[in-house]
């Protein structure tokens, strides 16, 4: 599914915009990082693109038809929202907030079926975490539960994939096990994803484009490969660094090693 | 499996609690009758069967005690499902069904139904009335282009209760100490003495439509639980289902103060006795408070209407024998609802 974003203009206040203009597009099976400091407003933009916050100015497409134009259940059959995890007031199980998932598909009164617990389980399955079905939220470490909502995501088989911050928080494997999630998705499901993260050497390691931002509505945006940049680091990071590449069994690995604070800064 | 046999035990013996109590109760009472007498009583308007029992046995059975025991368990069902369905949607342990100020508003058309005019019905009708509409003003205090945020209904339902709490108070000020101030006080701390038949008529089939409604929404509530954002992304309007919740929560409360007065408490803990004997998950959840509740309620009215001559307030004893109970349960568990 094509999703674009035509002149996204938001900011919470008319006098001072996060973002003007932004503009991108995202085509079948690719993925997108929004990188940015703390604080610019990353999951203020996903806010925009699903419309939970309104534009000021431009407007989301989905397939070139405008968000707005759809019915609210349909666009949640076709997009799915992994939110930054936190515990919920009232734990539920894990099979029970999977099962949440099936939500888009069914109707204003019915409840889950067979087929959406068979359906959920088979997701859990897929994410190896079908041993804690019975696990009551609250019990699980953080990895734990953000495989859970991924689970909970992609049980209604959406074609976009929306994840804010998925790997925050997370120790190195269980890191890499949510990266490698995503990009699976994105190559075998042909879904598109669109992720904020912290981590400029994530989107090196998994995403085709990438968006970097920082106050005053400066951003970039275009190829991972050529936005993620020493140049690119030191402007939007204000960090002096260095990217390393290692090349094993023919897969090339970057790595990005900061230096050191830029002087204007200090 | 083993989970859901487990939890399928404990959900019977949930329903079987208040039936038995149901029973227990017909008997209780300063006149006392036969399990196997007030049981054939009850069967003989069902199926013929022949009267070997005074009639004053009839009447007390089928119109004081059958009326007044129908009527606790579905005041108690009806609480116990809104307040479980209000802490859901606003996603906050702490919230009853009173949160937006329906019931202050209720006791005050009653208090002003009983000043103006000596009619039961009208008392009803009034507490009816102000109730629904004491949550319409919350509502629309908190009003804003696009639905309504959380915290404002909260607030909004904190200033509604205040007001109307403030006029119940001045009608009391007003009120006759010798003969309208007692009524009103006693009403206000809500009692099931004097219901009768035509209540049942009028009362019941509100609340159970309520109850109804909720038990088909019972999964929805699950992800009404969710952050707005989440609940929205997962499908879900939002919205219109809180809408729906509210309304019906605000029938329900608002018909059980007028046919019962105010009845603290069981809105508020029931909800949590429940998540700690089957857990969070409305599905098994909603069904698990109505029994629970229609037991708490037939429990205390018949220590209400057996311990003392005169009949304790029904808002005393559910905090007296609520709260112990209730800091047992969370002393035990250590606040896990889980």
């Amino acid at each position: 599914m094509k999703f674009r974003v035509s002149n996204g203009t938001f900011g919470y206040r008319k006098d001072s915009l996060l973002f003007e203009d932004i503009n991108l597009t995202i085509e079948d099976g690719e993925i997108l990082t929004i990188l940015g400091a703390n604080g610019v407003g990353k999951t203020t933009l996903l806010k925009c693109m699903m419309g939970f916050l309104k534009w000021h100015k431009g407007e989301t497409l989905i397939n070139e038809k405008s968000f707005n134009s759809f019915k609210s259940v349909d666009v949640w059959k076709r997009i799915s929202y992994v939110p930054q995890a936190k515990i919920t007031v009232f734990p539920y199980s894990v099979i029970e907030m999977v099962l949440m998932g099936r939500n888009p598909h069914m109707s204003f009164f019915s409840m889950p079926k067979q087929e959406d617990i068979e359906k959920s389980k088979s997701v859990m399955e897929e994410l190896n975490i079908l041993k804690l079905e019975n696990k009551v939220v609250s019990e699980l470490s953080g990895g734990e539960l953000q495989m859970v909502l991924m689970a909970r995501a992609l049980v209604s088989e959406p074609e976009v994939l929306i994840l804010d911050e998925p790997e925050s928080n997370l120790d190195i494997k269980n890191q890499l096990i949510v990266l490698d999630v995503i990009q699976k998705m994105s190559k075998q499901k042909n879904i598109t994803c669109i992720i904020n993260t912290h981590y400029p050497e994530h989107a090196l390691r998994i995403s085709d484009k990438t968006l970097i931002f920082s106050y005053g509505n400066n951003y970039i945006y275009g190829k991972t490969s050529e936005i993620v940049n020493e140049s690119n680091i030191k402007r939007f990071y204000e960090v002096e660094s260095k990217i390393l590449e290692y090349t094993q069994n023919k897969t090339n690995f970057k790595t990005i090693l900061p230096l050191r604070i830029t002087d204007k800064v200090v | 499996m083993e989970k859901t046999r487990q939890r399928n035990n404990k959900m019977w013996i949930l329903i079987l609690l208040p039936i038995i109590l149901l029973i227990v109760s017909l008997c209780l009472g300063r006149y006392s009758v036969s399990p196997s007498v007030a049981f054939s009583i009850v069967l003989s308007r069902i199926f013929p069967i022949k009267a070997t029992w005074e009639s004053i046995q009839e009447l007390i059975i089928l119109k004081v005690r059958l009326p007044r025991i129908i009527i606790a368990s579905i005041v108690g069902a009806g609480l116990s499902v809104s307040g479980t369905a209000y802490q859901a949607i606003f996603g906050n342990p702490l919230v009853s069904p009173h949160v937006l100020g329906v019931s202050a508003g209720a006791g005050f058309g009653a208090a002003l139904g009983i000043l103006l005019s000596a009619n039961m019905f009208v008392v009803q009708m009034m507490a009816l009335a102000f109730g629904i509409l004491a949550v319409i003003i919350t509502y629309a205090i908190s009003k804003q282009k696009k639905g309504s945020a959380l915290f404002m209904l909260v607030l909004s339902g904190v200033i509604t209760g205040a007001f109307f709490t403030a006029l119940i108070s001045l009608i009391k000020y007003v009120a006759d100490p010798d003969d309208k101030l007692p009524e009103i006080v006693y009403w206000l701390m809500g009692s099931l003495n004097g219901v009768s038949t035509k209540d049942l008529i009028f009362g019941i089939p509100l609340i159970i439509i309520g109850i109804v409604i909720i038990v088909v929404l019972r999964w929805k509530i699950n992800i009404l639980s969710l952050s707005e954002e989440e609940a929205k992304s997962l499908g879900i309007d939002v919205n219109k289902y809180r809408l729906i919740i509210i309304i019906v929560t605000t029938i329900i409360t608002a018909t059980s103060v007028s046919l019962c007065g105010i009845v603290g408490w069981i809105g508020l803990i029931i909800p949590h006795v429940g998540r700690m004997i089957v857990g969070n998950d409305h599905k098994i959840l909603i069904p698990a408070t109505i029994f629970l509740g229609a037991f708490y309620m037939l429990l205390i009215d018949n220590v209400a209407r057996i311990a003392t001559a005169a009949e304790i307030p029904l808002s005393i004893l559910t905090a007296v024998i609520g709260a112990p109970f209730f800091a047992y349960l969370l002393r035990k568990t250590g606040g896990r609802w889980s």
